[in-house]
């Protein structure tokens, strides 16, 4: 199973070291990973997406849990929440396919962040699936360079079945 | 008045109540070392090895119950210690260590002796730090003493650039530590408890497996009570030997691949398995999903992390063990008159007829000295109330099984990482510790030979620490394997013919050696030992190089698949046909 969760950290050098060697170490693979300051400069969030079984989730949140510079953990799974991730991609359309390329990105609200005289750069924002069809349907007219971010995600309010793992275990 | 931050260093020691350090000097910490030239509350003791001075820190942190400390200088000195601090982190101890590190300005830069031994040492601390800026020291160490001996204990490193402990600042020392990302669960959850009193009263059955746990959080006397209270056998993991006492009707002795036919059989036909600071490693369970098969499994650990890690659990309870014990008693005083004999008068029966049916035993020799026979008579003349060290192989299974410990931290050894080399350096450790007790180590010849050369730190500071060496010329437990598994091809655990005189070795540092080559001699150089008072003792005990460590579980089987001496060579062949 895929599961987001997100890390609130001390904001301290060593401490992606110290998540990432707890991933590592144990031969957990982390698929995405995003970092920012939260309005409090002290602390960082991280939104972590990783895959495993209910058991090596748990190990994992508990695992994060222990580590001395982590203050809260939250596992997405069970909780009703909003996820996005970005993605910037350089295209290089032939002339004929230009219109199509600016017709999709518009569908799919995105919008040219630039242009040069072979290329436009898209940016698109969404949930995986949004961002995942765009790409299948811009792929035929030749991505040249693709960036994502990884995804983020904050619960949704008012559905209070938020388990926080901290809690439970 | 400002302080420099060597002193700093000093002063934090100090009011954490630090008298005795080990350590190694060298560059980098020629500051803090020349502050303890003149220092007379905290002493040093220099060993001659890093490792030494984290072993030495490590037993006399097990046997004091304090936080054991060290100092050693940046590179190779804070990389030698990386085996101690994995030794002291598997199995949950307390210690403190300070390295060196090249000045702020300089690091990352490939300076001379600079290692990032915070990058190496963050998988195997329970946090470890880099100080900065001097105003931080005394924070710093403040909260390292936190996190080393709170929650669950581990060992914590400060490295410290050299421009750190040469600068200067006030000295403040915190009054309090309050580290907001870090709360153990001390108390145990109520609803829990009261689930777990029930699962013992319904249990016919039912089994305690005790750990290092017990010891760690001083739970022994409330262990006991519970266990005679309601009338539960308990079996220990090695690193719970001494959390109940060996020599109780109730005890099983250590359970696991080396554990008492009696212990594993009573595991694998409890109905309720009662696990209490343990971790359920792959030495004591076995194969899992054979493991204690009939069995609800609870599990007391103050560390979430060490539950549903291995095996399932049916009923966790997070706590603190003393806390969740002592909640655990109280209700089970409370609830409505229990037979408690009546009903469990069957099991306790069963389990005396294990004990008789296959107790634990060797075969004894009158003309070559069995192994086994050494560690009876040490545990006779010492009256069992000696400090064990062990090496690790069969010299640590064999002081573990014929050896009763009746106490806790009278038993010191590398259960997790399974460290050769740990057993005389924390016997020097313990010594230090504990200078009113007898002090053995319980070696093998491969073993000691790891870190021989602390012998010195032992005669210099007059430590009569005992090695008790179990010569049997060869690493015997990986010859052992190598006899049954690998077709008796002995390949690299041949070592007499390289071994030293282990008598001359010791005599030329200035202790004592004896030996033993006849078991009538064992227990007069026992007994000789112990009227040394003021040197380090080796006694050399030329041992059966054919012994084994019988029971055994070979790995990858149920604990209930036990080979037993006697069937030794039926068995052989069994295992032979199904390789």
């Amino acid at each position: 199973m895929r599961h987001t969760i997100s890390v609130l950290v001390e904001n301290k050098f060593g401490v992606l070291s110290r998540v990432s060697g707890l991933f590592s170490g144990r031969g957990y693979n982390i698929e995405s990973l995003s970092v920012g300051e939260t309005i409090d400069p002290a602390i960082s969030i991280m939104t972590i997406v990783t895959t495993g079984d209910d058991l090596v989730v748990e190990q994992i949140t508990k695992q994060l849990n222990k580590l001395i510079d982590v203050i809260k953990v939250v596992d997405f799974m069970e909780i009703d929440h909003v996820e996005r991730e970005m993605v910037l991609i350089k295209v290089a359309p032939r002339k004929d396919d230009k219109t199509e390329v600016l017709q999709l990105t518009e569908i799919f609200r995105g919008r040219i962040v630039d242009s040069g005289p072979s290329t436009y750069t898209i940016e698109i924002t969404g949930n995986e699936g949004k961002i995942n069809a765009f790409i299948e349907l811009i792929k035929p007219f030749g991505i040249k360079e693709f960036v994502r971010t990884g995804k983020v995600a904050i619960a949704r309010e008012g559905l209070k079945k938020a388990k926080q793992t901290r809690e439970a275990s | 008045m400002k302080k420099s931050g060597a002193e700093i260093l000093i002063e934090c020691l100090k009011k954490e109540g630090v008298k005795h350090i080990f350590g190694y000097p060298g560059g980098v910490v020629l500051n803090i070392f020349d502050i303890l030239y003149d220092e007379k509350d905290v002493q040093l003791f220099l060993t001659r090895h890093e490792q030494g001075a984290i072993h030495a820190a490590d037993g006399y942190a097990r046997a004091s119950g304090k936080v054991g400390v060290a100092i050693v200088t940046s590179g190779p000195g804070a990389t030698n210690t990386v085996t101690g601090i994995a030794t002291a982190s598997m199995d949950s101890i307390p210690i403190v260590v300070f390295s060196g590190q090249v000045p702020t300005l300089l690091i990352g830069n490939d300076a001379f002796q600079e290692a990032d031994i915070v990058g190496i040492t963050r998988p195997c601390t329970k946090h470890n730090f880099l100080v900065k800026d001097v105003k931080d020291l005394a924070q710093t160490v403040r909260e390292a003493f936190h996190i080393a001996s709170t929650g669950r204990p581990g060992p914590v490193l400060i490295d410290l650039p050299k421009d750190i402990t040469a600068g200067s600042t006030e000295f403040v020392w915190p009054d309090e530590v309050k580290i907001r990302s870090y709360n153990p669960t001390y108390q145990g959850n109520k609803y829990m408890i009261n689930q777990a009193v029930q699962m013992i009263a319904q249990a016919k059955k039912p089994v305690i497996m005790a750990g290092g746990g017990v010891i760690l959080s001083g739970a022994a006397k409330e262990l006991k009570e519970l266990a005679e209270l309601a009338k539960i056998p308990v079996t220990m993991t090695l690193m719970g030997l001494g959390g109940f006492p060996g020599t109780n009707k109730l005890s099983m002795g250590m359970l696991g691949m080396h554990g008492t036919y009696y212990a594993n059989t009573a595991v694998q036909n409890a109905d309720l398995l009662i696990g209490i600071g343990v971790r359920f490693d792959d030495r004591v369970t076995g194969r899992t999903e054979a493991f204690a098969p009939h069995a609800k499994i609870m599990q007391i650990d103050i560390d979430p992390t060490s539950i549903r890690k291995n095996v399932r659990v049916d009923l966790p309870v997070v706590g603190d063990v003393k806390n969740v014990l002592r909640d655990i008693i109280k209700a089970t005083k409370e609830l409505k008159e229990q037979q408690w004999g009546a009903i469990r008068n069957a099991w306790l029966k069963q389990i005396e007829k294990w004990k008789e049916e296959r107790p634990l035993t060797y075969r004894f020799d009158k003309n070559i000295i069995k192994p086994e026979f050494v560690v009876e008579k040490i545990y006779e003349v010492t009256k069992g109330e000696a400090i064990i060290c062990t090496e690790v192989g069969q010299n640590q299974m064999w002081a573990a099984q014929f050896y009763k410990y009746d106490y806790p931290r009278r038993w010191l050894s590398s259960g997790g990482l399974g460290t050769m080399g740990y057993g005389f350096p924390a016997a020097i450790g313990a010594q230090l510790a504990c200078p009113d007790k007898i002090v053995f180590d319980i070696a093998g010849d491969g073993s000691i030979q790891m870190n021989i050369q602390e012998l010195a730190t032992a005669v210099i500071n007059k430590l009569p620490v005992k090695v008790a060496i179990l010569n049997n010329g060869y690493l015997g437990m990986v010859r052992q394997w190598q006899e049954l598994f690998f077709k008796e091809r002995y390949s690299h655990t041949h070592l007499e013919s390289g071994n030293p005189d282990f008598v001359k070795v010791a005599e030329a540092y200035g202790a004592v050696g004896l030996r033993a080559t006849k078991p009538e001699e064992v227990e007069p150089i026992i007994k000789e030992s112990l009227k040394i008072k003021n040197r380090p003792v080796f006694l050399d005990f030329i041992v059966d190089w054919k012994e084994k460590v019988y029971p055994m579980v070979p790995a990858g089987a149920s604990i209930d698949e036990m080979i037993f001496e006697e069937e030794e060579k039926k068995e052989e062949k069994k295992l032979k046909a199904v390789k």
